[in-house]
């Protein structure tokens, strides 16, 4: 199967990110364009596909904090969960400023860490 | 009349280019840091990397690339990976196109534009554009969108070759970094109900349809999640209107 390391070619790979990784996304954006000209401000049609947006992007949350990729995996699994929900919960708290919710999680993420000696 | 408008678009221009100072930018910019310093210890060369970041712009679907890459996935497979989690653009610009758009923008103008759209610029359109007079709304988003993006092309292309001394405490608190904020700003920017249990709910499936169909997963968590928050926010209108 043709993969990112298939050819010799300098601008292979950038063929290879313009597929997989161009392509992939906006095609997306470009159908969202023509849907979402349809769409009516207001409408239940509308509602239900902010709902749908809302609930992808949930999952990619959820999936970005229990398999993570890169230097995030050197940090257990219970201490991401734990620092994302305390966080959120700050950030719910106390007035709902969104920096207050990322620094209470990031000192936890990071805090916990140096404690464990890890 | 013409005249004054058009002072008006430069201006809501503008306005949109000056939100290169706020929080989410920042907070934007911080986690292209992170990227920018996976990318380079997976071996992406200089060119690529700045490459995918103004092509992709979606930070979760660069970090599946790159993953991609890493782990040897043949084309077919990488693009798989990276479509199926970027499906929440499609919701996302329909959602946003509704508000910034007037009876005569052109179609060409939109999806040009809607390259720019992903969680950030989603977030803070939508926290501010119902301060924005209609027919401008196009150009403030046009001035953030294209700001912020090229923002981080030049972030990226500037530290790539000093970024790999990172430590590894502060590069994964930079990739906890993207969560963590699509956590609490997709929850301000929020107001109606059904986004809100949509929420919930999409972050209990994504995990949960994880265990039976990790290919899909994002793809069914999203459906699924976004058609129930919906039907309840319904029920429970309906109940509030009977009583």
């Amino acid at each position: 199967m043709i993969g990112y390391e298939t050819f010799e070619a300098w601008w292979w790979p950038y063929v290879f990110i313009a597929i997989a990784g161009w392509v992939a996304t906006d095609m997306w954006r470009w159908l969202g364009v023509l849907v979402g000209n349809r769409l009516k401000q207001d409408s239940a049609a509308l509602t239900w596909v902010r709902a749908v947006a809302t609930a992808l992007v949930a999952a990619v949350i959820a999936k970005l904090i229990l398999y993570p990729t890169g230097a995030l995996e050197d940090a257990p699994v219970a201490l991401r969960v734990a620092a994302a929900g305390i966080g959120f919960a700050a950030f719910l708290m106390l007035g709902k400023r969104i920096w207050v919710g990322i620094s209470v999680a990031l000192s936890l993420l990071i805090g916990g860490q140096m404690l464990m000696g890890l | 009349m013409t005249a004054q408008s058009g002072r008006n678009g430069t201006f809501w221009f503008f306005k949109g280019v000056r939100g290169i100072a706020s929080l989410p930018a920042i907070i934007l910019m911080s986690a292209f840091v992170g990227f920018c310093g996976f990318a380079v210890e997976a071996g992406i060369p200089f060119g690529q990397t700045v490459f995918m970041t103004g092509m992709i712009w979606a930070l979760p679907a660069k970090v599946l690339l790159v993953g991609s890459i890493l782990a040897g996935a043949s084309l077919p497979a990488a693009f798989l990976t990276v479509a199926l989690s970027s499906i929440r653009l499609m919701p996302m610009v329909a959602a946003l196109i509704p508000e910034i758009r007037t009876a005569k923008t052109p179609t060409w103008l939109l999806l040009l534009l809607s390259h720019f759209v992903a969680i950030t610029a989603y977030v803070f359109t939508m926290e501010r554009i119902r301060d924005v007079p209609r027919e401008h709304r196009v150009a403030f988003f046009a001035g953030f969108g294209m700001t912020v993006t090229t923002a981080n092309i030049v972030l990226v292309a500037v530290i790539y070759s000093t970024v790999a001394s990172l430590p590894a405490l502060l590069a994964g608190g930079l990739f906890f970094l993207t969560p963590v904020y699509f956590l609490t700003s997709i929850w301000a920017s929020t107001r109606d109900r059904a986004g809100r249990i949509a929420m919930l709910v999409g972050l209990a499936l994504g995990p949960a349809f994880h265990q039976v169909a990790p290919e899909f997963d994002i793809l069914y968590a999203g459906l699924a999640g976004g058609t129930l928050a919906f039907l309840a926010d319904r029920a429970l209108k309906a109940r509030a209107e009977r009583s």
